[in-house]
């Protein structure tokens, strides 16, 4: 495979295309699957059919804001077309060359209108599982572009340029990572990417490896170029099975391509990657034990340093970094590190993908240029909090993050700011709270999970979650006193000191930040005995219910 | 495991597929898979208790599994859990007496846009509420 030779399939899909004079695009991802998305494909094709036009009906992956599904998008002219139905698949065909069907048309023009799409510009173009579609739209020109115009050392210097930080939550200099890597010596090394998304309320990641799974690919062959490595592996959850199938259809026919497997592009390098399944376990999104659970034992941590870049896999240079991550790459290569440097904020460079979820009417997939102002993300893109509620918390970074209360909307989304705030980036989910979830309760649920999660290697993220979970309990159930909370308080920073991972050492952060920000909701629980949002239940003994 | 060269790293990967093929994983073929892989028993069985995925008991004939992530949790998931428990008259994690129905929950499945949701069967159903989810345990038991 060679340039030419891309730009020859592209040429040659083009061509396909144009024979047809409509493009419908049906998103099919999980929220629009779950509502009859095959159904209204297959009506489509039919109607299609039947009407003798030249329609091109296509499966994509997500194509943003779920909340709106079943979603389809008609090119050249690019309507949207929102809760479409198998029955209304004749007059979507019909409408073709004419007027737009109104009752189905949706406007979501300020929706989008705030965001920029560089990892999820794929999403809701390409059919996941057709790598012509991929190459088509400059798919693995940055990888030949990389193999044969530069060296490693130019291809990490292009990432350390570009500023791209780990967007697994930790916000690690990407660059860094790599070059550190690429450093170490030993003539065998790993390139893995971590796909296990444990952090319930998030699905970037999903959408990524099944909307787009070509390009996780392309960005983990550029950096195992990049550090020297040839072997890669994709670590994703069991509880995907669909991004599982996309990827192991995107590795087969990357490898028939030539674009895995040996002498890519006729070079020297030499690529593969195997898919592991993880089985369950948010620890294993901490990166040694993932490694752990990849050699197939149980996914407990260890201490660091050594780092899996100097010591991972097997005991050898590991570069380990997220799905959305080894998304950025591509672009990067291709329009260079300047180009991405000039987007986002101060220290924090280039767009994010959030999932928005909760109580806000557009939920789904967004992609934000980093400090973007948190308003604008939950008053704009996110169309505000429905039902005439108000808005009281935004929560970030899963059970690692915290709460970010409504006052505080102001403020520019980065690392950096997050962090300021008592919350972290995470890996992206957003979950918008209002006037009726209870600040104590969330923080109980945060716990318990953290509780039942911990791997059980180190004393105080076993026992300080399992003791915090009870007074989270017992302040619930307004069985509490101010003591209690002074404990609560004082154990949070012990967990948070103490624990050998990052699972226990941000385990505390969902209490922290709501008693910085919601700390009247604590007192009003033991002091008043009551629930100010009505969830908890005062009187039941031990047992909350909501 | 021959797929795998009979290798040890990938104990979780033929677990996966024995349980795949028998819906649990029973001590015998657990015991099997240790000696096939030359693993010690105590790190295969280790391995199986810790995560969450593997299951040690057999699981009813139709499986309901509520989603437990945050989203759906804040759109009143654990309602849902409730309810279910008392019209089966199990708690979560357990199947009816005559192996009918199991009660599970999961750590998202990654469709929190539609919370809250719930597996019937493997199939994801969005906007789940208490009324559509009795429903659907009536559909199972009068089968």
């Amino acid at each position: 495979m060679t340039l030419e030779e891309l730009e020859q399939i592209a040429k040659s899909v083009h061509q396909e295309y144009e024979k047809y004079d409509y493009e419908v695009n049906v998103c099919m991802d999980l929220a629009c699957a779950s509502q009859g998305a095959e159904k209204l494909r297959e009506a489509l094709v039919q109607a299609a059919e039947a009407s003798g036009k030249k329609v091109l009906v296509r499966r994509t992956g997500c194509m943003g804001p779920c909340s709106s599904g079943p979603l389809v998008r008609v090119d050249p002219e690019e309507t949207l077309y929102h809760h479409v139905k198998a029955e209304n698949a004749g007059a979507v065909v019909a409408s073709l060359g004419g007027e737009p069907v109104p009752e189905l048309q949706c406007d979501l023009s300020e929706h989008f209108d705030k965001q920029v799409r560089v990892v999820l510009e794929n999403a809701g173009h390409i059919d996941p599982e057709k790598i012509d579609d991929y190459i088509a739209r400059d798919g693995y020109k940055a990888l030949m572009t990389a193999l044969l115009e530069m060296t490693p050392y130019g291809v990490v210097h292009r990432i350390t340029e570009s500023g791209l930080r780990g967007r697994g939550g930790g916000g690690y200099p990407t660059g860094l990572k790599w070059s550190t890597v690429a450093k170490a010596s030993g003539d065998m090394k790993y390139v893995v990417c971590n796909g296990d998304e444990g952090d319930p309320g998030a699905f970037m990641d999903r959408s990524v490896m099944e909307g787009d799974p070509h390009r996780v690919i392309e960005g983990m062959a550029i950096a195992a170029y990049a550090v020297g490595a040839s072997k890669g592996f994709i670590y994703v959850r069991a509880e995907y099975p669909v991004a599982v199938s996309r990827l192991t259809t995107a590795l087969r026919d990357a490898r028939r391509r030539g674009l895995l497997g040996s002498a890519i592009g006729g070079t020297t390098f030499n690529f593969d990657i195997e898919i592991r399944l993880g089985a369950g376990a948010f620890v294993c999104g901490e990166e040694t034990a993932l490694l752990a659970s990849i050699e197939g034992r149980r996914g407990a941590p260890r201490t660091r340093p050594p780092y899996p870049a100097v010591s991972g896999l097997w005991g050898k240079p590991t570069l380990l970094n997220n799905v959305e991550t080894y998304a950025n790459i591509a672009p990067i290569v291709r329009n260079g590190g300047k180009w991405f440097f000039n987007m986002g904020s101060d220290r924090s460079k280039g767009t994010k993908v959030f999932a928005l979820t909760g109580r806000i009417t557009n939920t789904g997939l967004i992609e934000v240029p980093l400090g973007i102002k948190l308003w604008e993300i939950i008053d704009v893109i996110g169309g505000g909090v429905p039902g005439g509620h108000k808005l009281k918390a935004i929560q970030t970074g899963g059970p690692s993050g915290g709460c970010i209360p409504a006052e505080m909307l102001g403020i520019g989304v980065s690392y950096d700011a997050l962090m300021a705030a008592g919350s972290i980036m995470g890996s992206g989910g957003m979950i918008v709270m209002d006037d009726t979830s209870c600040m104590v309760n969330v923080a109980r649920f945060f716990i318990e999970f953290c509780m039942t999660e911990s791997c059980g290697k180190c004393i105080p993220c076993r026992a300080g979650t399992a003791q915090m979970f009870t007074l989270l309990t017992r302040i619930c159930n307004g069985t509490a006193t101010m003591d209690d909370l002074e404990l609560l308080e004082d154990l949070c920073i012990t967990v948070k000191e103490a624990s050998l991972c990052g699972l226990g050492q941000t385990a505390p952060n969902p209490v922290l930040s709501t008693l910085k920000y919601f700390k009247n909701e604590y007192i009003e629980h033991i002091v008043h005995k009551r629930c100010p949002a009505g969830v908890c239940n005062i009187e039941a003994p031990v047992e909350v219910l909501a | 495991m021959r797929k795998n060269g009979f290798a040890r790293y990938a104990l979780i990967e033929t677990l996966h597929t024995v349980q795949s093929s028998f819906g649990y994983l029973d001590d015998d073929a657990i015991r099997f898979v240790a000696n096939s892989l030359r693993v010690p028993l105590s790190q295969a069985y280790g391995v199986v208790t810790f995560y969450h995925y593997f299951s040690l008991k057999p699981p009813g004939k139709h499986t309901m599994t509520v989603c437990a992530g945050t989203a759906c949790y804040i759109k009143g998931a654990d309602k849902l859990i409730a309810t279910a428990e008392k019209r089966l008259g199990i708690a979560q994690g357990q199947t009816t007496k005559g192996g009918e129905i199991s009660l599970m929950t999961a750590r998202c499945v990654g469709a929190c846009s539609r919370a809250p949701v719930v597996l019937c069967d493997g199939e994801v159903n969005g906007e789940m509420s208490g009324e559509q989810m009795i429903a659907q345990l009536e559909r199972w038991s009068v089968e």
